[in-house]
């Protein structure tokens, strides 16, 4: 039986339906999961995908961590599940303090929709494991608070610990580092603001984003047969 | 007691302010290039029940770094004043 995935919908969501189809063209079975679910029993993986949750109000994420649904995946997180969060998701899984740092309004205020080039430099995550370090992946990005911040130490521990997954080739938004995606400690909780679903059909121009979610499906594949 | 309650959020320092700077850039067309160091940031108001000043004072301040501000990028700041009843103009 294939991974199942969950795919979280807050008020606002709007990348829910082609993150399915990108998780299933991946192997995975998708599945709808609403913001006040309390529980999450039976996946075996989370994503976090983009859009305005919540409306984007006072910050990208910041009313969106106090679903219900986030305490549910605070604790599939801590149990080692795979959580991945998206533009948007990623946005809300640093409000949530389950990745360090912070995404600011992308430099000279420029919102930016555009194809962009990201590479592999750690395969230490659920997103990256299997996949060739170094690797460039042509992904889209659509944002206006992308650009990540952290602290000077936050920063050096990412660097020295493999944390940091993806760096962009061109750097469109102001990100400390080029940083595309960062990933937890233990590498099970991964966000990125590029959309890899947006790049799984060379109908769309690349499918360069299926590597990634299938490293995804994969790791949670391998929490379904533990 | 009730107290008014105004909150200002702003970025902290070394955290880029595209904004502020871009307000600043557009100063000296409008004639104001005496100006310097713009910064943007938010202001949140609002009514709180407490007993007293410095309980009001902890609860805002709680308020103020678990949703008003994000302590990663902002800081906050707290001001006060009690109400002298219910309905009173803030």
């Amino acid at each position: 039986m294939s991974a199942r995935v969950g795919v979280v919908v807050f008020p606002g969501t709007n990348c829910e339906h082609d993150t399915v189809t990108a998780l299933e063209r991946a192997g995975a079975t998708g599945t709808l999961v609403w913001h006040t679910e309390q529980r999450l029993d039976g996946l075996d993986a989370v994503v976090l995908p983009g859009g305005f949750a919540h409306g984007d109000y006072l910050r990208p994420g910041a009313i969106a961590r106090f679903s219900p649904v986030m305490a549910a995946v605070e604790r599939f997180a801590a149990g080692g599940g795979p959580v991945l969060g998206i533009c948007n998701g990623f946005q809300v899984l640093t409000e949530a303090g389950l990745l360090p740092g912070a995404l600011v309004k992308n430099r000279g205020l420029r919102f930016v929709c555009a194809p962009a080039c990201v590479r592999v430099d750690s395969t230490q995550s659920v997103l990256t494991g299997g996949v060739d370090e170094g690797r460039e992946l042509a992904i889209p990005v659509n944002h206006f608070s992308g650009s990540y911040v952290c602290d000077d130490r936050t920063l050096a521990e990412l660097r020295d610990t493999g944390r940091v997954v993806l760096r962009y080739v061109e750097n469109p938004n102001g990100s400390v580092d080029d940083i595309a995606g960062v990933a937890s400690r233990a590498g099970n909780v991964v966000g990125l603001m590029p959309h890899p679903e947006r790049a799984s059909d060379p109908l769309v121009g690349s499918d360069d984003g299926l590597p990634l979610l299938r490293a995804l499906v994969g790791a949670a594949a391998g929490v379904r047969a533990a | 007691m009730k107290f008014a309650v105004r909150v200002e959020v702003r970025l902290r320092q070394g955290i880029a302010d595209p904004e502020g700077a871009t307000i600043e850039r557009a100063l000296p067309a409008l004639g104001f290039d005496d100006v310097r160091g713009v910064t943007a940031g938010r202001s949140f108001r609002f009514e709180l029940d407490a007993d007293d000043e410095a309980a009001a004072r902890g609860r805002a301040g709680e308020l103020a770094r678990r949703l008003l501000a994000n302590p990663v990028i902002e800081d906050a700041d707290v001001e006060l004043r009690p109400l002298a009843r219910t309905g009173e103009r803030r």
